[in-house]
């Protein structure tokens, strides 16, 4: 049960992603992107991060994706790559590197085999919302101020770069 | 039981799928988008570890890493928007006036 759990919405997850990496079509990307985005809010949800799973799918499939999607139909730039790569080696390097990683990857697991189970104990509420904003309004309010302060430079940022210049 | 590593293994696989789409997508957008995907695996593996260790703090970063990538998302796209303004083409290639 805890596989099936795990696995529908892994694999969902790494089939949004190969289809967002294959699609000719920016919006079909960006669909299938919040797709892998998810089957991600869904493995939150079982790795006991309830908060995070409503954030997730509130900023990154809510606000983050419509963004993309809007960018996008306003530019008209669905299909905007014909022409291959200025520098010739890119594709071949590319898919050799993430080869290598891949390889990498298998041998971290080869060679240590980890059996430290999670425990799916969904009333062990270690990450209840309660405890995220004691955490927050606690031991974390100066990176919290800061965040504000880095979402209000960025809406100014984006107005300056924006308004007419007479 | 579903081990740790499983959540590790896939975040490693999401993360790699972003670098390909970094390295082989030539628009603008889909490198961005790429680039979603590759903090999206970051930020599994540290739910993943914070579930491990029953530990809160690495669900508060994630907060953090969500609020700064949707800052970031907004003003890279504000800037995407004035270039293709300028240059009519999203294609990261033909960015290259700072060139030396």
């Amino acid at each position: 049960m805890d596989v099936l759990l795990f696995g529908i919405p892994a694999v969902v997850a790494i089939i949004g992603a190969i289809a967002m990496l294959l699609s000719r079509n920016a919006v079909h990307s960006a669909l299938y992107l919040l797709l892998n985005f998810a089957a991600i809010s869904v493995l939150y949800l079982l790795l006991q991060a309830p908060f995070l799973f409503a954030t997730q799918l509130i900023v990154y499939a809510g606000a983050i994706i419509v963004l993309f999607l809007f960018v996008v139909m306003l530019l008209g730039a669905e299909r905007d790559e014909d022409t291959p790569h200025a520098n010739p080696w890119q594709n071949r390097g590319a898919i050799v590197g993430g080869v290598l990683l891949l390889v990498e990857l298998c041998l971290l697991y080869v060679y240590n085999p980890g059996t430290i189970p999670v425990a799916v104990d969904m009333d062990n509420a270690f990450a209840a919302p309660a405890e995220i904003a004691k955490a927050l309004f606690t031991t974390h309010l100066l990176p919290f101020e800061i965040a504000s302060f880095v979402l209000l430079t960025a809406l100014i940022g984006v107005v300056v770069l924006h308004q007419r210049r007479s | 039981m579903v081990s740790t590593l499983m959540y590790v293994a896939l975040s490693a696989i999401l993360f790699v799928i972003g670098i390909l789409g970094v390295t082989l997508r030539k628009s603008a957008l889909m490198v961005f988008m790429s680039v979603e995907l590759m903090l999206n695996a970051a930020n599994l593996t540290l739910v993943a570890f914070a579930n491990q260790w029953k530990s809160v703090d690495a669900q508060v970063m994630v907060f953090f890493v969500i609020t700064v990538a949707a800052a970031e998302v907004a003003v890279g796209l504000a800037l995407l928007v004035m270039i293709f303004k300028r240059k009519k083409t999203t294609d990261i290639d033909l960015m290259n006036t700072l060139r030396g």
